[in-house]
């Protein structure tokens, strides 16, 4: 706390010499410098890119003399990766650029955001709590499944919804009394729920939709409309026609955080995944929370799930096989590159959602890069890991079952 | 829990309960020996029967189905004639077993040294890979230094992938978990590229079809029952089973087993009787990681020579070996045992499987349900404990029960 109070007790002049807010403006010049050279400002010279990106890595040079290393060479870094992912676009056909940098690769960000979103912050509260929830996949591809057959036979995409939530909580249910009152191993129960729903959701359907595809016509979660905007030259394609899960998943962004964060239950919540022996002397019923944290994060987890079969394309519900295909995997990336906490697993989600919108889109060049390209969220969660930039640090008794005395 | 907190020191059953992994699991090894791994199966099945029921199938009939698309009934007729449609089932079963038993090791060596290696899939497709390389690649030698370098390689490449896992968490503590997580990913999307359209493993004379290139045939493994061409039963499941030999007596005869069990068992009093922890992190991710590396290299020159891009979402093998592992309670004859039964459901339930009663699209979905609840029962300390000890009350002479009665 004091630290925050110093900063904000300095003058302006104080806090630009303070080498954390270099290191990050430099990172974010990295940024710039790439940026400088794709749609809408796409220079064509090398020369905006270079010169960004080398005062980036001064920027970051300089953090590093004044004791942050690891940030002053993350802004060495992002000003060498900003100048030759620069050079590469100057090197591309106006074309191409233009073809993967358009208003609408931000909807589609948006997009693939929505589903990490929402199963990162159900993860967030379960891990919050002490319980390590390997199982959001599951939990998500329940949701995919069970959502999209109950707006088919509920005729509502609210249905929808409630179907699968309902059994994303179902599920999350068994999980926390496993992991919770039986104490298994929380790594092992969460496997096992990420086995099992993938065996209940491809023999259901097959059994009810012969394992071949949704009937169309299912009633889909809607897109919100913003008349002023809609036909708006750059805002039209990019936010004015967003799904309601899409805004749902910011409001959830912020409401998390000011409940973990700002509010009694909040308290109670991280006080059980830090030290849960602690919380139980002063009187909070560590199992109720747990319990109610996990089943919160299958809620979570499954809505995710519905949108990503209910709304996610725009031709009509989908399911297959296995849908969710390692989203709930990125999710838990994001949550531990995002340090545990709502807005950060909000950032790294937006930064795994851009590549997987970007990924798509760079089949004009090649193929088989963008197969590649796919790597980078999980390489970069080994990153963040491995403590290169910064260390994530999760709650305390995160994956350790509590035992009553 | 705090160490001052466990001392006196517990009873092993206390210690589980405490939660530490390895405790739990010296508990899972010593409770109940066979009757706790048989329970949970026979229970894993009634609940699956359940489901196919509720669907209007007969669970009965259904796993007889699947046992004789096993080819388990070829204990009844036994014939080496591959006409034999049970014993060309059982031969592909047998096939199934081979990898799942290497997965199974992969998992299992990890747990005794306190680790979960979740990671088997990604270890197996990079065996895969360099046995797929090299298969193509090293063309024109002679076969059994062809296959040799080929296992060789492909199990040193395992063995480094997984032994990035056991080197973040020696160095920087990085949960073993999230990495061998990420690291089944990169694999994964590696694998799709370097087999799919325009990757530099794709096959060399149709470039529209996102398939790699066959091994040579030098590379290829001998075929002992049935023949090459209709995915007879090779070798691999001999190199299979010394590898459940090595893996117990690597555990239990050498140094380096011993250490590994000590850092599994509890790595503060490993550290203080002068065992190097960080060394053993990563020497056990590595032998965990060579075991599935291993197990790629034998699929991939025993009997698929050629992977495509499609099959790499479709194969579980790695996830399996999971399952495998936990019921055979991480022991070399386990994880045999368990191999063999997830072999069979996996073949069984599907390209083995003609039945009127149930078809394969919905029992290999089984195979995945049957594996979630053997997965989540058998994790379940508390439940193998109540099951222990009411084994242990049924089997305590009369006299005694009624003098602790006595004295309470």
């Amino acid at each position: 706390m004091s630290v925050w109070v110093q900063r904000l007790e300095n003058p302006l002049s104080a806090r630009l010499r303070d080498p954390a807010a270099t290191g990050y403006t430099g990172i974010l010049l990295g940024a710039l410098a790439a940026f400088l050279c794709i749609p809408p400002v796409q220079a064509r010279t090398v020369t905006w890119p270079i010169v960004v990106g080398v005062i980036a890595a001064v920027f970051g040079i300089w953090t590093v003399t004044r004791g942050r290393a690891r940030l002053g060479w993350g802004a060495v870094a992002a000003g060498v990766i900003g100048i030759g992912l620069g050079i590469l676009a100057t090197r591309s056909s106006v074309g191409n650029l233009n073809a993967v940098f358009d208003a609408a690769l931000i909807e589609q960000m948006f997009a693939f955001t929505t589903p990490l979103v929402f199963a990162a912050i159900g993860g967030l509260f379960s891990e919050r709590s002490g319980v390590v929830n390997i199982g959001l996949e599951g939990m998500m591809l329940m949701g995919a499944f069970w959502g999209v057959y109950g707006a088919d036979k509920g005729g509502s995409w609210v249905v929808g919804l409630l179907v699968g939530g309902g059994v994303g909580a179902l599920l999350a249910l068994v999980y926390g009394y496993f992991a919770i009152h039986l104490r298994a191993d929380q790594i092992v129960g969460g496997t096992a729920v990420n086995f099992l729903a993938l065996g209940i959701t491809g023999y259901f359907f097959f059994q009810f939709y012969n394992g071949n595809y949704i009937p169309s016509g299912v009633s889909t979660i809607p897109n919100v409309t913003i008349p002023g905007l809609r036909h708006s030259h750059f805002f039209g394609p990019a936010i004015g026609n967003l799904n309601i899960m899409i805004w749902a998943s910011f409001v959830l962004v912020i409401v998390s955080y000011i409940v973990v964060f700002k509010t009694p239950i909040g308290l109670r919540i991280r006080a059980c995944g830090e030290h849960p022996r602690a919380a139980d002397t002063v009187g909070i019923n560590v199992y109720a929370v747990r319990y109610s944290c996990v089943v919160v994060s299958g809620i979570l987890a499954a809505l995710g799930g519905v949108y990503l079969s209910d709304g996610f394309t725009s031709g009509g519900a989908t399911f297959g096989d296995n849908m969710t295909d390692g989203r709930g995997f990125i999710a838990l990336a994001a949550l531990i590159f995002g340090n545990w906490r709502p807005a950060g697993a909000f950032g790294a989600a937006l930064l795994f959602g851009f590549s997987s919108a970007v990924a798509l889109r760079l089949q004009v060049y090649s193929a088989s890069a963008a197969t590649l390209f796919n790597v980078l969220p999980y390489v970069l969660t080994l990153i963040a890991v491995a403590g290169v930039i910064g260390r994530t640090v999760p709650p305390a008794a995160d994956g350790k079952p509590y035992q009553k005395q | 829990m705090s160490q001052a907190e466990n001392f006196p020191p517990e009873s092993p059953e206390e210690a589980a309960l405490s939660g530490t992994l390895a405790a739990s699991l010296s508990l899972r090894q010593r409770a109940g020996g066979f009757i706790v791994p048989l329970i949970t199966v026979v229970i894993a099945f009634l609940m699956s029967g359940f489901v196919v029921l509720a669907t209007g199938h007969n669970p009965l009939l259904a796993y007889r189905d699947i046992f004789d698309g096993a080819g388990l009934n070829w204990i009844f007729h036994p014939t080496t004639n591959l006409a034999s449609t049970a014993a060309y089932n059982l031969t592909q079963t047998l096939l199934q077993t081979t990898t799942l038993i290497l997965t199974g090791l992969a998992v299992a060596f990890a747990f005794r040294c306190g680790m979960f290696n979740i990671g088997g899939q990604g270890q197996y497709f990079i065996g895969l890979i360099v046995a797929n390389w090299l298969g193509y690649d090293f063309a024109h030698m002679s076969p059994f230094p062809h296959i040799l370098i080929c296992i060789v390689a492909a199990t040193l490449a395992g063995a480094a992938y997984a032994g990035i896992a056991g080197f973040l968490k020696a160095t920087v503590g990085a949960h073993e978990v999230i990495t061998t997580i990420m690291l089944n990913w990169v694999a994964i999307w590696v694998g799709s590229w370097l087999f799919g359209d325009g990757g530099p493993l794709q096959n060399a004379s149709d470039k529209t079809v996102p398939i790699s290139n066959d091994v040579a045939d030098s590379a290829k493994l001998p075929v002992f029952w049935g023949q090459q061409l209709l995915q007879g039963l090779d070798i691999g499941i001999f190199i299979a089973i010394a590898a459940l030999v090595v893996f117990w007596a690597l555990l239990n005869r050498t140094t380096t087993g011993y250490e590994v069990r000590a850092v599994g068992f509890n790595p503060e009093s490993a550290a203080y009787g002068g065992i190097n922890v960080k060394k053993n992190l990563i020497r056990a991710m590595a032998i965990s990681g060579a075991f599935a590396g291993l197990a790629g290299a034998l699929d991939m020159l025993g009997y698929l020579y050629h992977y495509g891009q499609n099959d790499i979402p479709l194969s579980s093998v790695g996830f399996l070996g999971i399952a495998v592992a936990l019921l055979g309670r991480n022991t070399a004859v386990g994880v045999g045992l368990g191999a063999l039964l997830f072999g069979a459901l996996l073949f069984g339930t599907t390209h083995g499987l003609t039945s009127t009663v149930i078809k394969p699209e919905l029992a290999g979905n089984l195979t995945y349900i049957i594996q979630g609840l053997v997965v989540l029962f058998i994790g379940a300390d508390v439940l193998i404990l109540y099951i222990w000890n009411s084994r242990r009350k049924l089997r305590r002479p009369r006299g005694a029960k009624a003098a602790e009665a006595a004295t309470a």
